[in-house]
């Protein structure tokens, strides 16, 4: 038995059918087809998942697909507008935050949910905001930089 | 920032090199923040299988009965998979290269030796339907004493872990249980020095932990070949592996690849693609298999745990006069990649120091433990972890700096490796230099102006006399008496010479011709990735065996032959 | 059989689909839950979810009253807890923190369970849906019964408002920071008058298979002063009672081992 959930995607409406117990990753990436976020552990514990549901960060891969009925929720397929990138896209290239690129798109999305509340977040709020990301490759360090510079930025998006 | 020292080695340096020091962007870059970076587990196929594996939840068992016909009526199942459908179930990793033997099965038929082991694969329509018909395999195991502990397993009376060695040992060159260094005489070494410190230390194993877990997807092609999507971080490595397991020529297999979401080693075995193809040749439909993350801990190798042994000879005026060093490398229940990590070592042992007197002894151990691989430096930073512990704890015993010490033994331009090989383009010297200048650690003048081109070779380049050494490496039982515990598999298009016809039905679909006798991967030029290899000492020593194919000679760290 | 989601209106029904059902879970923010369903795990087959809502925080005197469905993150945005800011901050990352509740807290196995153990310090009783009908339960005995008999669902938890800022205190130690599993957790109130403490609730984390009460320690400490002299007996009973596990964070042996230590440091508020 499939069951239909229904919700805002990147501001579009979307529909999947989902099984029951699908995780909202599973109805992400093979329900609509938006594979910006990443399986890294289906446990919650590295972030490569993470998305925004309802202005909060969310690891997708722990949140019950049937529990986004209605819910707005954002992916990094969603950054970009048209040929321009994010401020969060254009520093993490600049800053070279990023190596094999698996870790990035929760990164991103995690550092998207920090400056959609909080503009200018000291080093201290950025290292709490991506606490829960893990990345193997590049040692944190660039991607801090690239979030303040991003938030430092006076590119308004 | 990097800083890139031209003042170093000027002459050997051309001036037009610009680009250390400065960020060159990434071709990837753009990609990976966008999203649309493809890794393998983003290509959707329709009709996608999914293949999950019972494992083993003992460290050591004998399997006295599967039984899978529950798991075959479960809902949505396309198939169950076990041992005896794989073609070749017994492969080694570096069989490719003729180096060591078959020893790890596929899915695992008499027995299980470690926890997390592969015993059945089941393909069906969705994840959970998988876990859902591994749930009703039942399996009976009568479990065996289980041994973990690299120098308990190579006791008399231990159990034996991996009945391919018998022993608990890799086998070098067929017949020994270890490699060995043997340059000079260690023991006169440690009679004339002032002071012998014997240390003993241990690395735990590592576990590379990639973001992305390792995963294939594996679908039908035209003309009967099989589209393999992967991360692996040797294309053409996995693609031979995959088609000696599987009995294929490697045409019958088209590799994408490429985009890895980490590796760090841990993506180098192979550990999924085979039954992910597998599972495509039997359902004929596209086939996704990805570990879990405990999986991955589980059943992907980590990088070995060591246990190493190092006696030095010291003088009063900090010079080592001897150092011997034994090193166990944990290599888990199969061989995988320690068995070149052990090679690497021997080829590193003393360090970057000219040390008169070396002698190595060098074993790649089997335990109950999951399998060990590659993983950044395995068989090298582990030993290089004890030998600076122990330069550390030299410098102290001889009252001198540290890195003054370093500076003191160091190798230089002209002197005698204990591997019998010139040393040359050394800096060390250089190096802690540099290190000591930024970490403002003062270090006198005379060691400031040291040089690794100078006070090298001459006496220092000279081979000393090495005692025969009159305990020979232990001849393993080697192949003659291991009776394999599964059905020898059928003769293969890998035992046959290559003109011989093909004789599985993948294989008849083709018109293409048989691919070359050797089909290794090669390096590029005659550069090896690797060290050279250790020389037996005692030269009554039978030579090493005769490479087993063209194109294998140039391993010459694997196979002790000397690089072209 | 596929995992079945059944979503009730009320807490009543859900606890009804529970009660009669030793395959189904209610779920919570599912942090825990949806670990198990994505490992394949067929010990359950239903998960049981309500829209009733759950979310309301409420001081009522001397006690503060939380919604079972409250989220770590909800705590962290409220002033009125601003007691347990410091313990919420510990728990995952913030995306965990902003999934997770208070009702699954309760739930979680060690070495999971902070929040937990400070609301056991803080004399927490639940309010637990058993079919039609709502009892209360201290959490001492919802901690003991867990796991085993324990049938229902959790609708709030009510704790104790501690009198001072300084009067509740609790330190986790873990490998990883800022976030990372709990070696151990420790939480206590510790009301003082005339600079003797009153009567001490102290509770330990990750130290037994659920958050346990350090009776022997809170014993030791009563009627004494927070000084050196005065939590000497404190720190000497400090492993007493305790079980902790062997797991991939600690041994049990090095658990009782630093328990002491860092019941001392959170006693006389000395730095980690
Ligand atoms: C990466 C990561 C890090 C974490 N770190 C921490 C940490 O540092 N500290 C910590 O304490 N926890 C940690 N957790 C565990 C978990 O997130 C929290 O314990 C959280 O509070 C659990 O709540 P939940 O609502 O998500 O529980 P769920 O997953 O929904 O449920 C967990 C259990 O509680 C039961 N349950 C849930 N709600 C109720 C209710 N109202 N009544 C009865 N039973 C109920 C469920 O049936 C289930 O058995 C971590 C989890 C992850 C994934
Ligand atoms: S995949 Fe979701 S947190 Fe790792
Ligand atoms: S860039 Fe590889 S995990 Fe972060």
């Amino acid at each position: 038995m499939k069951t239909p959930v229904q919700f805002r995607l990147n501001d579009q409406p979307v529909a999947v059918f989902v099984d029951g117990g699908d995780n909202l990753l599973t109805a992400l990436r093979d329900g609509v087809g938006d594979v910006t976020p990443k399986f890294g552990c289906g446990q919650g514990a590295c972030g490569a998942c993470t998305v925004i549901v309802e202005g909060e960060p969310r690891l997708a891969c722990i949140t019950l697909a049937e529990a986004c009925e209605g819910a707005r929720v954002e992916t990094l397929a969603g950054l970009r507008r048209g040929p321009d990138l994010h401020p969060l896209q254009s520093a993490f290239m600049e800053h070279f935050a990023a190596q094999c690129g698996f870790c990035t798109p929760g990164m991103i999305m995690a550092a998207k949910a920090l400056l959609d509340r909080n503009p200018r977040p000291s080093r201290e709020e950025v290292v709490e905001a991506i606490a829960g990301n893990i990345c193997r490759c590049t040692g944190y360090e660039p991607i801090i930089e690239a979030i303040l510079a991003a938030a430092a930025s006076a590119r308004r998006y | 920032m990097l800083e890139f020292r031209k003042d170093y080695f000027a002459d050997e340096r051309r001036d037009d090199l610009d680009v250390i020091g400065k960020g060159v962007q990434r071709q990837d870059m753009l990609g990976h923040v966008t999203g649309t970076t493809t890794f393998f587990d983003d290509h959707k196929m329709a009709g996608m299988g999914h293949l999950k594996v019972l494992r083993s939840p003992h460290h050591h068992a004998r399997i006295r009965h599967i039984d899978v016909s529950q798991a075959e009526r479960s809902p949505g199942v396309r198939r169950v998979i076990r041992g005896a459908d794989v073609p070749r179930n017994l492969n080694t990793l570096l069989g490719l290269i003729g180096f060591g033997k078959d020893d790890e099965p596929s899915l695992a038929t008499t027995k299980v030796r470690y926890r997390g082991e592969p015993i059945v694969a089941v393909v069906a329509d969705s994840e959970r339907l998988a876990h859902e018909a591994l749930a009703r395999v039942r399996v009976d195991y009568d479990p065996l004493p289980a041994v973990f502990d690299v120098e308990e397993a190579l006791k008399p009376g231990a159990p034996t872990v991996n009945d391919v060695y018998p022993g608990n040992a890799f086998e070098y060159h067929d017949r020994f249980d270890h490699q060995r260094v043997r340059f000079g005489d260690v023991e006169a070494g440690f009679r004339s020095a002032d002071h012998v410190l014997e240390q003993r230390y241990q690395m735990s194993p590592i576990e590379q932990a990639p973001t992305e877990t390792n995963g294939s997807i594996a679908a039908p092609e035209t003309n009967g070949r099989f589209v393999v999507y992967t991360p692996t971080q040797g294309l053409f490595f996995s693609l031979d592996t995959c088609a000696k397991i599987l009995d294929v020529e490697s045409n019958a297999l088209h590799f994408v690849g490429g985009t890895a979401g980490g590796g760090f080693g841990g993506k180098v075995d192979s550990l999924t693609e085979p039954l992910a193809i597998l599972g495509a040749m039997l359902t004929g439909r596209p086939v996704r298999y990805v570990l879990g993350r405990e999986e991955e801990m589980q059943f992907g190798g980590p990088r070995s745990g060591e246990r190493i042994v190092i006696k030095d000879g010291l003088m009063r005026d900090g010079r080592i006069v001897a150092r011997k060093v034994t090193v166990w490398f944990d290599s888990g229940a199969y061989t995988r990649l320690t068995s070149y990590g052990a090679v690497k070592c021997a080829a590193h042992v003393p360090g970057p120091y000219t040390i008169p007197a070396v002698h190595g002894d060098f074993y790649c151990v089997f335990t109950n433990r999951t399998p060990a691989t590659a993983m950044r430096g395995f068989g090298v930073t582990g030993v290089d972890f004890a030998l600076e512990c122990q330069m550390d704890k030299l410098a102290a015993l001889a009252g001198m700096d540290p890195m003054e010490f370093r500076i003191l033994n160091a190798y230089r331009d002209g002197d005698m490796k204990a591997h019998r090989r010139e040393a040359k383009n050394t800096a060390l010297v250089e190096c802690v230099q540099v290190a000591a200048e930024k970490a403002r650690w003062p270090i006198r003048e005379e060691f400031r102006r040291a040089s690794s081109r100078t006070g090298g070779g001459g006496e220092r380049a000279r081979i000393p006399p090495t005692p025969k050494d009159t305990s020979p490496p232990k001849r393993t039982a080697g192949g003659s008496t291991y009776t394999p515990s599964v059905a020898p598999p059928p003769a293969s298009s890998w035992d046959r010479p290559a003109a011989s016809p093909p004789a599985t039905p993948f294989q008849e679909r083709f018109a293409m011709p048989p691919p070359p006798p050797a089909p290794m991967p090669r390096p590029a030029s005659s550069q090896p990735p690797a060290p050279p290899p250790p020389e037996p000492a005692d030269r009554r020593e039978p030579p090493p065996p005769a490479a087993p194919g063209p194109g294998t000679t140039r391993f010459s760290s694997v196979f002790g032959t000397r690089r072209r | 059989m596929p995992i079945t989601v059944k979503t009730t209106a009320t807490f009543a029904e859900a606890a009804d689909l529970v009660a009669g059902n030793r395959a189904a879970r209610f779920l919570g923010g599912g942090t825990l839950l949806m670990r198990d369903v994505n490992e394949g795990s067929v010990a359950f087959e239903t998960l049981v979810r309500t829209t009733e809502p759950a979310r309301a925080i409420r001081t009522a005197g001397s006690r503060i009253e939380i919604g079972a469905a409250v989220t770590i993150a909800q705590i962290q945005a409220e002033r009125d807890l601003a007691f347990l800011h410091g313990a919420a901050r510990l728990i995952g990352g913030p995306a965990v923190r902003a999934a997770g509740t208070v009702g699954g807290n309760l739930f979680a196995p060690s070495p999971y369970g902070d929040l937990a153990t400070a609301l056991l310090a803080l004399d927490g009783v639940a309010t637990l849906q058993q079919g039609a009908s709502r009892r209360e339960m201290p959490l001492g005995d919802l901690f003991a019964q867990r796991g085993r008999d324990l049938r229902g669902v959790v609708v709030s938890v009510s704790i104790l408002r501690p009198e001072s800022a300084d009067a509740f205190r609790f330190r986790k130690v873990s490998r990883v920071k800022p976030k990372g599993a709990a070696v151990l957790t420790i939480a206590a109130h510790l009301p003082t008058s005339g600079g003797r403490i009153g009567k001490a609730r102290v509770a330990y984390g990750a130290m037994a298979p659920t958050p346990i009460r350090a009776r022997a320690v809170e014993r030791a400490l009563e009627g004494r002063s927070l000084d050196r002299d005065g939590v000497a007996a404190a720190l000497a009973a400090a492993a007493e009672g305790t079980d902790p596990a062997d797991d991939a964070i600690a041994s049990a042996w090095y658990r009782r081992e630093v328990a002491p230590v860092y019941l001392r440091r959170l006693l006389l508020n000395e730095p980690d």
